[in-house]
This record gives structure tokens, C-alpha cells and sequence, in this order.
């Protein structure tokens, strides 16, 4: 248990998602004006992050790695080059489903979130979750606390982006350096504050 | 038409660069970026994968739905990342293990998609073909110059090769730890920007707020 916390905090804080590894840059600056749309992107995230991550450690376990087919006959074949292109697939069908169960289930949060969901398949932050569970080895609870917490760092680090944001747009900026330039350097400035989270061990 | 095909080539390196404009592709590219032969050996990748799976998709263009076009976009570049990778690990295994699950990465990397679906799919394969060399080429020519500065300045070498010999092994220069962290990614690229939009006027965002201007009158 207490190793299952301290790897939350670790991807929470210290491995940041977004501003240790750059995952997610894209829709990180573009999608971080506002403070209220920052929010249901980041909790869209959050929950196809906690989804997607066990699910492909599943696959992964049962499917691709050697000697997993052990069970249908097959011992030694080993389909891990197969990796991307599953994991991918199983990313974009999730997405595709979640956004079907939201707009029946949960009218109003479809209406919140459904903008952002397509988006999410082409989100680096959800491939790049599933790329580090598989090289980092975690098992299926690992990769649940995994997911989970490495979606919640990016969603708040994109929160506390679009905060810093909105308080910005009032600020005379340099003409070259207005709009993307000072949102890069906003970033720089918020990684290495989040840096000093490094020395945090549980 | 309109365009020539050098313009195609060329356009992308500075007027209308994936990354410094277009903000596309920025996800991968940050953290490979602390060494340059690394990072030539990301943009050579990247490069690839966009000229090909554009000339591919745009072969097919006539014949994908449009209802199931993201998912066949994503598996013709998902199966070139793939080739990418294994070439990686059979011929640099030292490179491919430095660049982890970057390599994985290229298949989000909006650079890919974005040419995909706003040139291959309504273009010509030979035209794909070239308009994704450019966008990769400008999305290498931002990996290459962050790439100089950061090993130049962090550990005083290029391409692995010292130039400015540190105070560790002997020499004069003290090397900047912070460029070889990733926040000083994100300063270079801002700075990158910047120089780039005083150079290019045109290419500088309209304030949303304009900041009203006393005396003078």
C-alpha cells in the first residue's frame, strides 16, 4: 500500500505528466485560456487516463507479452511489436465508447466534456501513460494507481495553467513574445516549480 | 495548384512552421531534446513517418470513408511508427533506449496527424510526399537549434563531442545544469518564438486586451 502511494505521488508531483515529460503539450497551450473549460478537459483526462492504463496492462499481460498466449496454445509467441498499434486501438475504441455511455448515461456531463473527448485519442498524455506502464513494468494495481494519478497531475497542472493565464491576458507583453511565446516560458516556470517536488519521498 | 513544390518544401522551415506556428508536435519534442544526436535521430524519424503516411494516406484518399477516416489515418501511421521502432532497436539500441517511449509517441504527434488530415486527404501523393518532408524538416530545423543549446551550454559538446572542455575534466567552462532540465526546453522554445516573430512580424498574435496608452496627446 504505502509503495502504491508513494508512486502516486510520484506521478502527481515529481513526473509530472506535462511538465516533466512534455506529454499532452498540444492541447496543454491551446486549451488552456479559460479555467472552467481547463477543468473538464482535465478531468476528461483523468478518467480515460485511469481507464485506458489497467486496460492496456491487461492486454498487455493476457495478449502480448512472450509466453502470454500460453493459455490459448501458443507458448512461444511473442507479439510485443504489436504494442503501439494496440494499445492505440484499444485507446481510440475506449474514447469512442466512453463518449457513447456519457451521451446516454450522463446527458449533462456529455454536454461538459464532449467537445474535449475526441481530442483525448490524440492526446500524448493517455498514449505515453500506457507507453510508461509497459516499460516501467507495473502490475495491474500499480497501473490502476498509475493511471489514475498521472491524470490527475495533468489535469492539475492544467488548471494551474489556465489560472496563470487568465491573469496574464492583462499584462503588456512584448509584441513577438504575446500569446505563445510567454505561454512557453509560463510553462518553463511552472516545471521547475513543480521540480521542487523532487526531494518529496514517502 | 498554386503552390510550386520548392515552395512546399520551403514553406514550412520558417513562414509556417509546425511548431513555432502551427503549435503542433510540441508534445514529443521538448524532452528528446537535451542531446543533439538524439534529437537528429527524433526529426530523421519523424521526418519519415510524416512523409510516408502522408503519401500513403493520400493515395488512398479516394477510397476511406470519412466516417472512419481518423481511425485508418491512425493505423497506417501506427504501423510506420511501429517500423520506425524495430529499425531503432536493431541498429542504434543505445538511441532507442535514450529516446524510451518518445519513438511510441510520434504516432500522437500532431505534426502526423495534422498533415494528414489538412493536406493528404484532399492532395496528391507525390504533393504529400513533399509537403511532409517540409513540416518535418521545420519540425527538426526547432529540435536541431534547442538541441545546440542545450548540449552546447549544459554539457559543453555537440553531437557527444566536447568543444567547450569542463571545469570537471580540466578545462574552463562550467556547464549550465539547468539547460539539461526540462523547464529550459520550454524557455528555449519561447525564446525561439520570440526571435522568430521579431523577424517575422506578421506572425505576432493579436493581444486580447490593448493596453491604453496616457499622455501623449
Amino acid at each position: 500500500m504505502e509503495a502504491l502511494i508513494s508512486l502516486a505521488v510520484k506521478a502527481i508531483f515529481v513526473e509530472n505528466l506535462a511538465l516533466s515529460f512534455f506529454l499532452g503539450m498540444c492541447t496543454f497551450i491551446a486549451v488552456s485560456k479559460k479555467i472552467s473549460t481547463a477543468i473538464g478537459l482535465g478531468i476528461s483526462v483523468m478518467i480515460v487516463q485511469a481507464i485506458t492504463v489497467p486496460a492496456n496492462n491487461l492486454i498487455l499481460t493476457y495478449l502480448l507479452a512472450p509466453g502470454a498466449l500460453g493459455w490459448a496454445g501458443f507458448p512461444e509467441v511473442d507479439l510485443t511489436f504489436l504494442g503501439l498499434i494496440s494499445y492505440i486501438g484499444v485507446i481510440a475504441a475506449l474514447v469512442q465508447i466512453l463518449e457513447m455511455v456519457l451521451d446516454k448515461y450522463f446527458p449533462p456531463l456529455y454536454n461538459a466534456l464532449g467537445v474535449f473527448l475526441p481530442l483525448i485519442t490524440v492526446n500524448c498524455a493517455i498514449l505515453g501513460g500506457s507507453l510508461f506502464m509497459v516499460e516501467r513494468d507495473y502490475n495491474f494495481a500499480e497501473s490502476v494507481t498509475y493511471g489514475l494519478s498521472s491524470g490527475f497531475g495533468w489535469a492539475l497542472a492544467i488548471t494551474a495553467m489556465a489560472g496563470v493565464r487568465e491573469k496574464l491576458k492583462y499584462s503588456d507583453i512584448p509584441e513577438g513574445l504575446q500569446g505563445l511565446g510567454i505561454t512557453f516560458i509560463t510553462a518553463g516556470l511552472m516545471a521547475l516549480a513543480f521540480m521542487s517536488f523532487s526531494g518529496v519521498k514517502l | 495548384m498554386s503552390q510550386t513544390r520548392k515552395e512546399m518544401l520551403v514553406d514550412p522551415l520558417v513562414d509556417n512552421n509546425p511548431i513555432t506556428l502551427q503549435v503542433l508536435g510540441i508534445c514529443s519534442a521538448l524532452a528528446v531534446t537535451s542531446s543533439l544526436q538524439v534529437a537528429f535521430v527524433m526529426s530523421i524519424a519523424v521526418t519519415l513517418v510524416t512523409a510516408f503516411s502522408s503519401m500513403f494516406i493520400s493515395m488512398l484518399r479516394n477510397h476511406i470513408p470519412s466516417s472512419i477516416r481518423i481511425i485508418v489515418q491512425m493505423v497506417i501511421i501506427a504501423s510506420l511508427v511501429i517500423l520506425v521502432d524495430q529499425v531503432l532497436k536493431a541498429y542504434a539500441f543505445e538511441i532507442s533506449k535514450t529516446l524510451s517511449v518518445f519513438v511510441g509517441l510520434i504516432i500522437t504527434n500532431c505534426i502526423v496527424m495534422g498533415r494528414a488530415e489538412a493536406f493528404a486527404m484532399k492532395n496528391p501523393p507525390v504533393a504529400s510526399f513533399i509537403d511532409g518532408i517540409g513540416n518535418g524538416l521545420g519540425y527538426g530545423l526547432i529540435l536541431m537549434m534547442v538541441g545546440v543549446i542545450r548540449e552546447l551550454f549544459g554539457s559543453g559538446s555537440l553531437f557527444g563531442v566536447t568543444v567547450f572542455e569542463t571545469v570537471n575534466n580540466g578545462g574552463w567552462y562550467v556547464p549550465n545544469g539547468l539547460l539539461l532540465l526540462p523547464p529550459s526546453a520550454f524557455f528555449i522554445i519561447g525564446l525561439i518564438i520570440w526571435a522568430f516573430r521579431t523577424w517575422k512580424p506578421d506572425q505576432v498574435e493579436e493581444r486580447e486586451y490593448k493596453i491604453q496608452v496616457v499622455g501623449d496627446h
